[in-house]
């Protein structure tokens, strides 16, 4: 195996793009990415699409070969990886594995999700399917009502509270204000948080990730020819994945996810670094608990020590640890099959030096941390400037 | 949600009788069935079993939001709810105000509709709880959207047809 490199990355705008279609988007990021990278189409050797639910949405399948069709970048072979919420993640590390392997020595990771054109209580079945569709789904339990029965033992077990959850929300949307990209450009308080109207309780609209529209592309390359492209290449240290149970009542333990920690603890050791070496790290935040569990399930803090930590202020921006300088998912939005690309750009530009007034102050190492479904997928994956 | 009629027969034991599986060689439960023990993988050897049909409160919520087919019933509470045995198991929480659902507190299994979603498709049933303090005037006060209610422990031959 040979290390692997991102020499490039892009992202469409992220929002309510009704006037995009679903391959707009993905030319939209995918062109990005490749000028980014200073590449000709032609050295462009596989593709790697991650993308959860087009056809439950959209109505589109094999998407795989329609990346490939509308970024000219036809015959090569052109994959679509699915893993629900971490659809990008995972399609992330087969392209890491591609190229690590010595199959291809340049390849294309993307991710797309078009969300923002349907009623929201469709939007609602197709993301309820990446839980346990027989068991959960069926008894009407949404997405945001797992996380919200996590939250509900996170505050009896460990004494979190709305606020301290409702404080990782303000600290992301107040990090978006200076992400061009990202869904929301305003910044919120914990009264705006705690006076928005409950979709699961304890969780409310403000503790919520929004439906978005919006893709995401890296170019990866190995790493002994990655200079060859650009002088400033952003090496994968480190890529784990782990899977638990698809239903959360499966769970032995309903206050972590466990396919996090496993995750973390390869990256780690791959890496051989320890949580308090990582700089800057874009957490998957599709609920303001995730990010309290995922501070937590990454090692930064012991259990229940996460949403006191949150509300502190220790995971701004140039603080303890800077957490989601993007936004995160709340408030740059979250295209399901997206946000996992979204989040390895974010980190290539914080160790660029590219990120402008949310970046992170000599950040040398990164991480990216992409969960699926109520955490049946975990991909976590740590980054350092070649 | 639309449910094509040959998933809801199969589901029939599982959603009507709480029918999971035993491992006898490491002897733990399971809900959902599986055929497999991820413990003993190729040592064991799984069986049905039916789950307790009592429990108690492990995790709760309001659902505010629902997905299509439940909009008539929002908003809604679901649990997650220990069983007598240490089996977790997600089911809606029936017949009482929101303010008397707490985490520790007793349920028992109800049988109930679970949704119809138009003209055409099949009316889905299956288990939910309700608080145990409410047993004893339930058979009364169910008042909740379902038509054809049957009590939890119904025979498997009437409990199979709508």
């Amino acid at each position: 195996m040979r290390g692997v490199s991102i020499i490039g990355g892009g992202l469409s705008k992220f929002g309510e793009r009704w006037e995009a279609s679903f391959r707009d988007l993905v030319v939209e990021a995918g062109t990005a990415a490749v000028i980014d990278a200073g590449i000709e189409g032609r050295e462009i050797q596989a593709i790697y699409g991650g993308c959860m639910s087009s056809g439950r949405l959209v109505g589109q399948e094999h998407v795989g070969a329609l990346f490939a069709d509308f970024l000219g970048l036809n015959p090569i072979p052109a994959t679509r990886c699915e893993a629900a919420c971490a659809s990008g993640g995972v399609a992330l590390r087969a392209g890491y594995l591609a190229v690590a392997s010595g199959m291809y020595d340049v390849v294309a990771v993307g991710g797309v999700e078009k969300m923002t054109d349907f009623d929201s209580a469709d939007v609602a079945i197709a993301l309820g399917g990446a839980g346990d569709m027989e068991h959960e789904l069926f008894f009407g339990a949404t997405f945001p009502a797992l996380y919200a029965l996590m939250a509900r033992r996170h505050m009896l077990e460990y004494g979190t509270t709305e606020e301290m959850m409702a404080s990782c929300s303000v600290k992301n949307h107040k990090n978006a204000v200076h992400n061009p990209y990202a869904q929301y450009h305003n910044e919120i308080s914990i009264d705006d948080v705690m006076n928005s109207g409950y979709i699961a309780s304890p969780l409310k609209l403000l503790d919520c990730s929004p439906i978005t529209d919006g893709a995401a592309a890296v170019i990866l390359c190995a790493s002994e020819k990655a200079k060859k492209f650009r002088e400033d290449p952003v090496e994968i240290i480190a890529t784990a994945q782990a899977s638990d149970t698809i239903s959360l009542s499966n769970r032995h333990c309903m206050t972590e996810l466990h396919a996090t920690k496993v995750a973390a603890a390869d990256a780690y050791k791959q890496a051989k670094l320890k949580p308090s070496d990582i700089d800057v790290a874009e957490v998957h935040d599709c609920f303001s608990i995730a990010e309290v569990m995922a501070i937590e399930d990454l090692g930064f803090y012991e259990k229940g020590k996460g949403g006191p930590a949150s509300l502190e202020g220790l995971t701004a921006l140039n603080s303890e640890i800077s957490i989601n300088t993007s936004g995160g998912l709340k408030a740059t939005g979250h295209p399901v099959g997206a946000t996992g690309i979204k989040q390895a750009v974010e980190i290539m530009w914080q160790l660029q030096g590219k990120a402008d007034k949310r970046q992170v102050n000599d950040a040398e190492i990164g991480m990216t941390h992409n969960v699926g479904g109520s955490g049946a997928t975990a991909v976590v994956n740590i980054y350092k400037r070649l | 949600m639309k449910h094509p009629l040959p998933l809801i027969w199969r589901m029939i034991p599982e959603k009507y009788y709480l029918m999971g599986s035993h491992c006898t060689t490491c002897k733990n439960d399971y809900f959902p069935f599986r055929q497999i023990c991820p413990k003993c993988r190729r040592l064991g050897k799984v069986s049905e079993k039916r789950m307790p049909t009592t429990g108690t409160i492990f995790s709760f919520t309001e659902v505010y939001a629902p997905p299509s087919g439940f909009e008539y019933e929002s908003p809604y509470p679901l649990a997650i709810i220990e069983l007598d045995n240490k089996v977790k198991i997600l089911a809606q929480i029936i017949d009482c105000p929101m303010e008397k659902i707490k985490i520790g507190s007793r349920v028992s299994m109800r049988f109930r509709r679970v949704g119809d979603d138009d003209e055409e498709s099949a009316i889905t049933y299956g288990y939910k709880f309700a608080l145990i303090e409410d047993s004893a005037s339930a058979p009364t006060a169910s008042v909740s959207s379902a038509k054809a209610e049957k009590p939890a422990k119904a025979s498997k031959a009437t409990a199979s047809k709508d």
